[in-house]
């Protein structure tokens, strides 16, 4: 085995003979993008909602959950899934967020959350990296359909357009401030700031 | 051997007799159940199963609603289903708890509920207030399923003044 291996390095590292640089250069360039291309399909098709709840703990927990609330069904027939609130759309962040997601995968194949007990006691960590992440970045995904902007304060009920005319509009907080919860059942939030 | 005959007679009228009241019951199970007759909120027999009247949405009113009386609870003038409350999180007290109102500029809940029973004062809210829409609902604009008569008690002095008066 390990004779292979050397065998295999020297020819690595032995400069080519056989073939042109030319066809090295596109070569290498083709494959690149066939590995790109495979590597970005097979993230995208980490990406949708059927593969998040494809694993007992999330369809058990958060997408029962998910369904009693506005974001599954309204008025307007809009619906945000996982990924529209949990995948960022720039691609370091997205990868930044994969990682971080396979430790979540790790949990599920070591049975860290295995149970509705198990997960629930998970909970609240499981959350704060969540309110950590749109803390961090202003609530990018919410933003990605809910655009400050466009919002009409005069369509508002009186409590939304008082809180976002003035803590969301000066800055001062941001969506994930006011709006824990909005998706799933919250953890224990004994210390949590605004409970 | 008479009085067997007799006897015999009697036990068969008895039976076809309870055959057709067996009879009798269930045709009348088929249409209507005992009960029926009584004026109920579900204005259909019990063993049909009505359209239910469409949902209607909680209401938003600009600041706090009359009460009709001084212990009434008062009344949510705003939605709140959504809001969860169970042992892990309290919804409506991260705006109406002592420790929140300075921020949220939302009205504090009433003292009493920071009282045990027996008015000991406690530095959380009572666990027996916890459940605040046990208590406090919101409004929605449905027709009442029976008619109010409630009078305010100002109208029955207003009333009873009068009388005196004449
Ligand atoms: C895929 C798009 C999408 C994303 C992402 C999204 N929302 Fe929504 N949100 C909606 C739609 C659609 C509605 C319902 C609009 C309607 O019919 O009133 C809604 C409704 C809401 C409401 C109103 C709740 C109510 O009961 O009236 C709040 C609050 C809200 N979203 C907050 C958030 C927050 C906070 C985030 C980020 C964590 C977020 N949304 C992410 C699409 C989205
Ligand atoms: C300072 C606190 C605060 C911040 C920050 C905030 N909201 Fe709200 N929002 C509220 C309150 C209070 C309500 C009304 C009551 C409720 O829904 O709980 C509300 C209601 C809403 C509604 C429903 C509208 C209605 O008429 O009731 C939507 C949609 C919404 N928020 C989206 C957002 C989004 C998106 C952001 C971030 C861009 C955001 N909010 C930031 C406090 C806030
Ligand atoms: C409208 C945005 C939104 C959607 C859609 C959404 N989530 Fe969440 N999710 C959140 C927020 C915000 C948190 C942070 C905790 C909180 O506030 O409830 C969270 C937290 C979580 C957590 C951490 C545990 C917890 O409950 O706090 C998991 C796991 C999770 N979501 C999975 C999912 C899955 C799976 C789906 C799709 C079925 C989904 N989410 C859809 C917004 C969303």
């Amino acid at each position: 085995m390990i004779e292979i291996l050397k065998k295999a390095w020297r020819i690595l590292c032995k400069p080519s003979v056989h073939y042109s640089l030319g066809f090295l250069t596109v070569g290498g360039f083709v494959a690149g993008i066939i590995f790109w291309g495979g590597f970005n399909t097979a993230l995208e098709a980490t990406n949708t909602e059927k593969f998040c709840i494809s694993c007992h703990e999330m369809r058990d927990n958060v997408y029962q959950e998910l369904k009693t609330t506005i974001h599954f069904t309204n008025r307007s027939g809009v619906r945000a899934t996982c990924p529209d609130c949990h995948v960022p759309h720039k691609w370091t962040n997205k990868i930044a967020r994969k990682m971080q997601a396979s430790k979540e995968v790790w949990g599920k194949i070591f049975g860290t959350i295995n149970t509705r007990e198990k997960f629930e006691a998970h909970r609240r960590e499981l959350a704060e990296h969540e309110w950590a992440r749109l803390k961090a970045n202003d609530s990018l995904e919410c933003r990605n359909c809910h655009n400050f902007n466009y919002m009409d304060f005069t369509r508002q009920s009186p409590r939304a357009a008082r809180a976002h005319s003035t803590a969301l509009a000066s800055g001062e907080k941001t969506c994930i401030d006011c709006h824990k919860g909005i998706a799933h059942h919250l953890p224990d939030m004994k210390g949590v700031k605004g409970f | 051997m008479k009085t067997s005959k007799k006897s015999f007679a009697k036990i068969t009228a008895l039976l076809m007799l309870t055959g057709t009241a067996f009879i009798a019951v269930g045709a009348v199970a088929e249409k209507t159940i005992r009960g029926d007759h009584f004026a109920t909120l579900r204005h259909a027999p019990l063993n049909t199963e009505p359209t239910p009247p469409p949902l209607t949405n909680e209401k938003e009113h600009h600041g706090s609603l009359a009460r009709n009386y001084p212990a009434q609870a008062p009344i949510i003038p705003h939605q709140a289903h959504k809001y969860q409350i169970n042992r892990k999180v309290n919804q409506c007290l991260s705006c109406h708890d002592r420790s929140r109102v300075h921020e949220s500029k939302a009205p504090m809940i009433a003292i009493s509920h920071y009282l045990t029973r027996n008015n000991h004062f406690l530095a959380q809210v009572s666990p027996r207030r916890y459940f605040c829409t046990q208590c406090h609902v919101s409004q929605e604009s449905s027709t009442p399923l029976v008619k109010n008569t409630f009078v305010d008690v100002d109208k029955l002095v207003e009333a009873s003044a009068n009388k005196k008066q004449h």
